[in-house]
């Protein structure tokens, strides 16, 4: 299954995928557009992508962490393309009978993915568009 | 040799290409091609290394050798999520 999109993100698909009925706890996390940056207005978010190594990086963290927590069930897509503030880039669903362990779990797929999925975003503002972070000189 | 290198979003931006053939001399290392396109590139030119280097799309360190077909991309610092 593919961890990207370039549609809505369908929440209760993800979370159906993953909903077993020995799990007591269900952790979930969206990414979501904010109307600024640093101080900046901020109208939309372009999001590009390398998707042959996003999906294989993807994949390493969903194994990392299943591995790094065997009781947690997981699934998670990244959003692609334009999106406007208020709409989700990322949703990160896991489940597992307790509490902590889906929590961990989540956490840690949000900051893996943050480190070292190839994906980049372009804000667009009231004063034009610019590369989120590293732009060179 | 012939590797093919991929750059993206401000990268691609600054170099002006997102994908290119280059033919390379044997024992070249990717830092050796990135040191080619700083040349030429002021925006990029006071960078000693790339952000990020991935062969074959496995991220490596850049003094990694390269090797005839090898798919080489330079990538900015991600900010997905």
């Amino acid at each position: 299954m593919s961890y990207l999109t370039d549609s809505p993100i369908d929440q209760p698909a993800l979370v159906a995928r993953v909903m077993r009925s020995s799990d007591g706890a269900l952790a979930l996390f969206a990414g979501v557009v904010r109307n600024h940056h640093q101080g900046k207005s901020v109208e939309s978010i372009f999001y590009e992508c390398w998707r042959p190594m996003a999906e294989k990086e993807m994949a390493k963290i969903e194994a990392d962490v299943a591995a790094a927590y065997p009781d947690v069930a997981i699934a998670f897509i990244h959003r692609l393309g334009l999106l406007q503030v208020g709409e989700a880039s990322i949703v990160i669903a896991c489940t597992s009978p307790h509490r902590d362990e889906a929590f961990a779990a989540c956490r840690e797929i949000i900051e893996r993915v943050k480190q070292t999925v190839p994906i980049w975003k372009r804000e667009k503002g009231p004063d034009g568009e610019e590369w989120v972070g590293w732009q060179g000189n | 040799m012939k590797v093919r290198l991929l750059l993206f979003a401000v990268l691609r931006d600054i170099v002006g290409t997102d994908e290119r053939e280059l033919e390379v001399a044997d024992g070249s290392r990717a830092i050796d091609v990135w040191n080619g396109l700083r040349a030429a590139h002021p925006r990029i030119a006071s960078y000693e290394r790339p952000p990020f280097t991935a062969v074959n799309q496995d991220y490596v360190q850049p003094e990694t050798m390269l090797r005839d077909g090898d798919e080489l991309a330079f990538i900015p610092p991600v900010s997905g999520g």
